[in-house]
């Protein structure tokens, strides 16, 4: 039976290898992300769509661009692009001119990962960075929210030309952060758990959010420590900040329910690049990322912190690598016991 | 986190493959016929090789010396059959290197019997006791096989409280372990018996993966009230049966970085080193056969094997019903640990715990990807590195970084880091390559 040898591989040790790989890990947030994603589209409309497609071109545009011509089927294989311009596309106000939308996440990948040497090198989440830069250079048009409305209207703001701000023609109103700010106006708790207000696209159904984040858990994909150590912290700072003066400071549930929080939470901060590596490392992340945002939103001049929050905390990673290399086994024991 | 990790029983992180044991856990341990020439590598186990005291032409009796030891820290071979020496030379390693061994041609009408002497070993001094295991060639067969009588060579003001017996079996597919403990029961409780007396110890404990309920069962119901034995059931977790894990798993105490078992008072011996130890005086056998797993998915007929020493890999797996058209990879040891086959022809050795035929499916290597920082190794390390970091310092070859912060040379290339890395990253063999040039620049400098 064996008088044909079989052509023997070698290869060094361990010889097995766990199924999941890095495109699988993609996928996983693909589908973590989809209901939420429906949910924004089903109460922004068709426009809500045609946004998120202009982010992720605009992504995968740039990703395949700077790939060298040999490896591009690598560089695109591992769905990272798709998803930074998915993300973004998330953040964004639903009735955004498409080009704004599409140089997003032109500057997402390309300054965002690119330039930093491709995946894995960048220091900033890159779907943040393209945010960023939107609502540094277009203030206005990143910060006219509408109002959930008729799924077939497309707001003719969309199809603004190049360089040209639409005008917004569908019903404006103040996204719950923006009407709590600045009005002290509360937002029913059963429109933030399932959508039904104005808001970022992607950010504003928060039980399609979680139940994202659970099936990412469970596939463990996901580091726990990161969103339950910043929603932890964030319903304790806001609490206690409720308790002092409950007219003029939010809730915990408003806190934890509102704006970006739970997709920036649960999405954002546990991106695995951008987050430290190790379990010590994790935890002061997350709690220096809740503490941040609910003072940029009680304190600072911005309703919505999250984003700065984490791309502070981003910058802040590779320091608290340093700091938090873990003892290693059989060293330094007098200090441990 | 202390009191949990008491609770689980077990050290903290690790990784856990399927252990695929079903093939073969149920088999009972079979002996494969002899063949008809017999290669004994002269350095298989740790340390110095063994001397030949044979040449070509000469007759020897199976469980005969062939070889003396080449040092403190090495051990005698025996002829695993009665028959002729044919030669002593280059001869083909599992490996694909050729090494020095002594060739041995079977007598085919021999009944390769052997008379029983047994040997008193109430009476021996410990010294005596461990002249007797090196000349025995007893070295641990969990896979190091490194010189059994160096570890009860205990120095002068160290003490021996505990003799831990590694019963785990934490690799993938191996069941030899898990068979004797079943199989040979009373065996391992009197060998290790005869090593608890030889060295002082006060008690005895047999650490077994949980996955072994019968071996736990086998052992606890053979254990006879006031022996000063105990089985501890185990996380069923990899690599549980490294040496210093299952030290922390059993006692909760870590051997510090550097320091040998010894140093926290206890001495660990694999489940089939004990049994040899007890054949030997029991019978007076030497180490000349050992209990081999063949198994995996590329095997027809997987089994659990009494495999004379020296035998080839080929016959081995002939026995087991030859190999698959669709193995890709023999291995000889688990599939963490153990090596890829270069040559089929190569010699079982005495460290040679199991032959693995893995197919496309085991084999397969992910497309690599650049390390997205996902932190799994940290999480997967048992010795608490950073392997994500070793990987990318590797890559800039700044070893000396590696050494110095990051304590590389602590790694024991379990694996972990590398059967957990969803990019592919070979991160073992990163650690490898610095090991190595570390350890060559070291040389240098003396």
């Amino acid at each position: 039976m064996t008088q044909k040898d079989p052509k023997l591989l070698i290869q060094p040790g361990p010889q097995l290898r766990q199924q999941m790989t890095t495109p699988v890990v993609m996928r996983d947030v693909w589908y973590a992300l989809t209901p939420a994603t429906l949910a924004g589209i089903w109460f922004f409309g068709l426009g809500a769509f045609l946004v998120l497609l202009a982010c992720i071109a605009g992504a995968v545009l740039v990703e395949w661009y700077f790939a060298p011509e040999e490896k591009r089927g690598y560089f695109l294989g591992d769905g990272t692009a798709i998803l930074t311009g998915w993300l973004l596309g998330l953040t964004l106000p639903p009735a955004l001119p498409l080009w704004m939308a599409f140089l997003g996440g032109v500057v997402a990948v390309g300054i965002g990962k690119t330039i930093w040497g491709g995946m894995g090198a960048n220091i900033f989440n890159p779907a943040l960075v393209g945010r960023a830069f939107l609502l540094a250079t277009f203030p206005i048009a990143m910060t006219t929210w509408t109002a959930p409305g008729d799924f077939f209207t497309i707001p003719s703001s969309l199809f603004a030309l190049p360089l040209m701000t639409g005008v917004v023609d569908t019903v404006t109103q103040a996204s719950p952060l923006g009407m709590m700010k600045f009005e002290h106006i509360d937002t029913p708790f059963i429109d933030l758990l399932f959508g039904n207000t104005s808001g970022s696209l992607g950010e504003t159904s928060g039980l399609l959010l979680i139940l994202g984040g659970i099936y990412l858990w469970w596939r463990r994909d996901l580091d726990w420590r990161i969103p339950v150590g910043i929603i932890g912290t964030a319903v304790i700072f806001s609490l206690i900040l409720f308790m002092v003066d409950a007219d003029r400071y939010p809730g915990p549930v408003f806190t934890v329910f509102s704006g970006g929080m739970l997709l920036g939470a649960i999405f954002m901060a546990t991106d695995p690049v951008t987050s430290p590596l190790t379990r010590k490392g994790t935890w002061i992340f997350a709690i220096g990322i809740g503490l941040l945002v609910v003072l940029i939103r009680v304190f600072g001049g911005f309703p919505e912190g999250i984003m700065y929050a984490i791309l502070l905390m981003n910058a802040a990673t590779p320091l608290i690598d340093m700091y938090t290399q873990p003892r290693v086994f059989g060293r330094e024991l007098d200090q441990n016991e | 986190m202390n009191l949990f990790r008491r609770l689980s029983n077990s050290f903290d992180h690790g990784v856990f493959p399927h252990h695929h044991k079903e093939q073969t856990e149920q088999l009972a341990i079979q002996r494969l016929p002899f063949g008809k020439r017999f290669v004994i590598p002269l350095g298989q186990h740790v340390g110095a090789p063994a001397k030949p005291i044979v040449q070509a032409g000469d007759a020897v009796k199976r469980g005969q010396m062939i070889a003396e030891p080449g040092g403190f820290v090495s051990v005698a071979l025996h002829s695993p059959v009665t028959g002729r020496v044919t030669g002593v030379g280059s001869e083909r390693y599992a490996d694909g290197t050729f090494q020095e061994a002594i060739v041995i041609e079977a007598d085919q009408y021999d009944a390769q019997q052997m008379e029983v002497h047994p040997i008193d070993w109430e009476s021996l001094s410990i010294e005596a006791f461990i002249s007797e295991m090196q000349k025995a060639g007893i070295v641990g067969l969990g896979g190091a096989a490194f010189p059994c009588h160096v570890k009860y060579a205990i120095p002068d003001g160290n003490k021996i409280r505990y003799l831990l017996i590694n019963g785990a079996e934490c690799e993938p597919y191996l069941t030899n372990d898990h068979r004797q403990m079943v199989e040979q029961t009373e065996a391992l409780l009197y060998g290790a018996e005869i090593v608890r007396q030889k060295l002082g110890a006060e008690e005895i404990v047999i650490g077994v993966e949980k996955n072994k309920p019968d071996a736990i069962k086998a052992l606890q119901d053979a254990i006879k009230p006031g022996q000063p034995i105990r089985v501890m059931p185990l996380e069923v977790k990899y690599p549980q049966g490294a040496e210093k894990m299952l030290i922390k798993s059993v006692f909760g105490v870590e051997v510090p970085a550097g320091k040998l078992p010894r140093d926290v008072e206890v001495a660990v011996n694999n489940v089939g080193t004990i049994i040899a130890i007890a054949e030997y005086f029991q019978t007076g056998k030497p180490l000349i056969e050992r209990v081999v797993t063949v198994s995996g998915p590329g095997v027809s007929y997987p089994a659990n094997l009494i495999v004379p020493l020296g035998t080839s890999i080929r016959e081995v797996l002939d026995y087991a019903g030859g190999l698959t058209d669709e193995t890709r990879q023999v291995v000889l040891g688990g599939p963490m640990m153990g090596d890829s086959i270069a040559d089929l022809d190569a010699p079982m050795l005495k460290g040679s715990a199991g032959v693995l035929a893995l197919t496309e499916n085991e084999t397969g290597r992910p497309q690599e990807y650049n390390c997205i920082r996902c932190g799994r190794c940290v999480e997967a390390c048992p010795y608490f590195l950073n392997p994500a970091r070793f990987a990318r310092l590797a890559k800039a070859r700044m070893f000396e970084e590696m050494a110095e912060t990051y304590k590389v040379m602590d790694c024991v290339e379990c694996g972990c880091c590398t059967y957990s890395c969803p990019s592919g990253i070979p991160i073992v063999q990163h650690i490898r390559t610095a090991k190595d040039h570390l350890r060559s620049m070291k040389g240098k400098v003396q």
